[in-house]
């Protein structure tokens, strides 16, 4: 279970997130939305240990995730996709995919991991000896999450996979991150700008508003409600 | 004709011993965005330990590769002690960019005063374990000596062996990696910082070789003012702008462009002009080509 409590983060004066609270029960996909500027990354790198937290706690588990280093986190289960097509251009999509495993100690275990990442995206599988940057901004996402996927992380956290692709590019990865999260038993915390898309494959939904939460629920019950619906899905 | 081959193969001699300190300068910049000035003054320090090992072993093969772990040590103490904590402080201001430059500035003349107060007016000495007379191709001596060929070919074996660790192995993956996207790499769990060091000693090792080559291809002795290591770092560093300064093969390339264009200055136009040629090629390759001679249109290589 990912439980964070009173959780700020400032960056320089700005304070980003205002105690936040709030459990993701483990195996479950949390949808993050909010409008831009609602602290929705910054809760992300705060969680991966890219950002450093100014106050509260955050657990997985029993472990204690504020305060350690993102290299050390993912040691612990914990992934991060960043905002943007988070994979390395210069190299090629094999390597892009094994960066993710080279810490694995188990090194069946990692080509193991490849070869679901590969039978999940076989667009990857014909590509991995191409460079990353010649892939299509879909298959770059693919990639990024395929990277991910190689750390085998118990705690996906990804930030607009949805960002600048197109209508059915996003729905098949969409379904890819619900088919994973269910046959893997992940726990997701999916922050997106297309809140009905995540809306849609969530099991809860937080809404973040100006470093609060503004609501949280059910993914199907905030669908529903006419603030949220007003206010972030525009209808 | 018969002159203009000798004049090449001194120009690719010394063009390979370049490349290796561009290649030392190529690998600081790709992991820490840092030109290291200090380069000259490690690969002094490592020839010294070079030199020391050679009077007490009389071994020039033992000498060499303790040489290139002692560049390999001080380079890694230097990032670790002195870069990482000013790095950890700096870099948000703006007028704090050039601190870590100034600072290796400042490093190059602590180890020169350090190997002055060690060694005074002594100098270490590093004789060629070959015969560096030319070899004799019909009657005629050519510029190709043993030793010379012992230069190039200890050049090419270690960009080989640098080639497999960048482009073969989980290290060198990682090397790449953490130059290119530090942060993408700490996110798939790569130890960036400790990697980063790896870099640097890498990159001591590289110049430690490019110190002893240099030195047994021309004087053969060294003292802690050598302006042959002034000029060693001044070449090694103008190679590495011409191969674009992000690219090993670029800064090899680069080695061999500068070494064989300054040979030929220094034959058919006069020596008092090679200094100031490799300051006109580099402002020349900055103004015209700051990508370098290979660097793609498309950005960074691997
Ligand atoms: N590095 C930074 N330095 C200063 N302020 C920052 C920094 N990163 C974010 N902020 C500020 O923190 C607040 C939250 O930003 P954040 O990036 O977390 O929003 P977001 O919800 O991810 O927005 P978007 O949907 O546009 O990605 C914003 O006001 C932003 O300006
Ligand atoms: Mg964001």
């Amino acid at each position: 279970m990912l439980t964070i409590k009173d959780l700020s983060v400032d960056h320089g004066a700005i304070r980003a997130l205002h105690g936040v609270s709030f459990k993701v029960e483990k195996g479950q996909l949390a949808a993050v939305i909010g409008a831009n500027g609602a602290g929705k990354t910054t809760l992300l790198r705060a969680l991966s240990g890219l950002n450093k937290a100014s106050q509260g706690q955050a657990h997985w588990g029993d472990h204690n995730i504020l305060h350690s280093k993102p290299e050390a986190l993912v040691r612990h289960g914990i992934s991060h996709v960043c905002e943007g097509k988070s994979v390395i251009p210069e190299l090629t999509v094999a390597e892009n995919l094994d960066l993710g495993a080279l810490w694995r100690r188990n090194r069946k275990e990692a080509v193991q991991s490849k070869k679901e990442v590969v039978e999940l995206f076989p667009r990857l599988g014909e590509r991995l000896s191409q460079r990353a940057d010649s892939l299509s901004g879909g298959e770059r996402q693919m990639l990024a999450l395929g990277r991910a996927m190689m750390s085998k992380p118990q705690l996906l956290l990804l930030d607009e996979p949805s960002l600048g692709l197109a209508p059915l590019v996003i729905e098949q990865i969409f379904q890819s991150i619900r088919e994973l999260t269910t046959a893997m038993g992940l726990t997701v915390l999916l922050v997106e700008q297309n809140a009905m898309g995540a809306l849609k494959i969530a099991d809860v939904g937080i809404v973040l508003n100006l470093g609060s939460i503004a609501a949280i629920g059910s993914a199907a019950a905030l669908k529903d409600d006419p603030a949220v619906r007003a206010a972030y899905l525009g209808f | 004709m018969f002159q203009f081959i000798n004049t090449l193969l001194i120009g690719i001699t010394a063009g390979s011993i370049y490349s290796l300190m561009a290649i030392a300068i190529v690998l600081v910049w790709r992991s820490t965005r840092v030109i290291n000035f200090a380069q000259g003054g490690l690969a002094l320090a490592s020839s010294f330990v070079g030199a020391a090992v050679l009077e007490k072993t009389g071994s020039f093969w033992v000498s060499l590769p303790i040489a290139m772990i002692a560049g390999a040590i001080f380079s890694a103490a230097i990032e670790f002690f002195f870069l990482r904590p000013l790095l950890k402080r700096s870099g948000e201001k703006e007028q704090e960019i050039f601190l870590p430059i100034i600072a290796t500035l400042g490093l190059l003349g602590i180890i020169k005063t350090v190997l002055n107060f060690i060694y005074g007016d002594r100098i270490g000495v590093i004789t060629p374990p070959l015969s560096d007379k030319g070899f004799v191709i019909s009657g005629e001596s050519i510029a190709l000596s043993p030793m010379r060929l012992l230069i190039l070919g200890t050049v090419v074996v270690l960009m080989v062996v640098l080639t497999l660790i960048f482009q073969r192995t989980n290290l060198g993956l990682s090397l790449r990696a953490s130059s290119f996207a530090p942060e993408i790499s700490r996110l798939a769990g790569v130890r960036v910082d400790l990697i980063r060091t790896v870099g640097w000693a890498i990159s001591g090792a590289a110049g430690a070789t490019a110190g002893i080559l240099q030195t047994t291809n021309g004087s053969g002795s060294i003292s802690p003012e050598s302006f042959e290591f002034s000029l060693l770092l001044v070449f090694g560093f103008v190679a590495a702008v011409i191969g674009g300064i992000e690219s090993l093969v670029g800064a090899v390339l680069g080695g061999l462009t500068l070494g064989i264009i300054l040979s030929i200055i220094l034959m058919y136009v006069g020596g008092s002009l090679v200094f100031f040629a490799a300051f006109l090629i580099l402002i020349l390759v900055l103004l015209l080509r700051p990508q370098g001679i290979i660097g793609a249109k498309g950005g960074r290589r691997a």
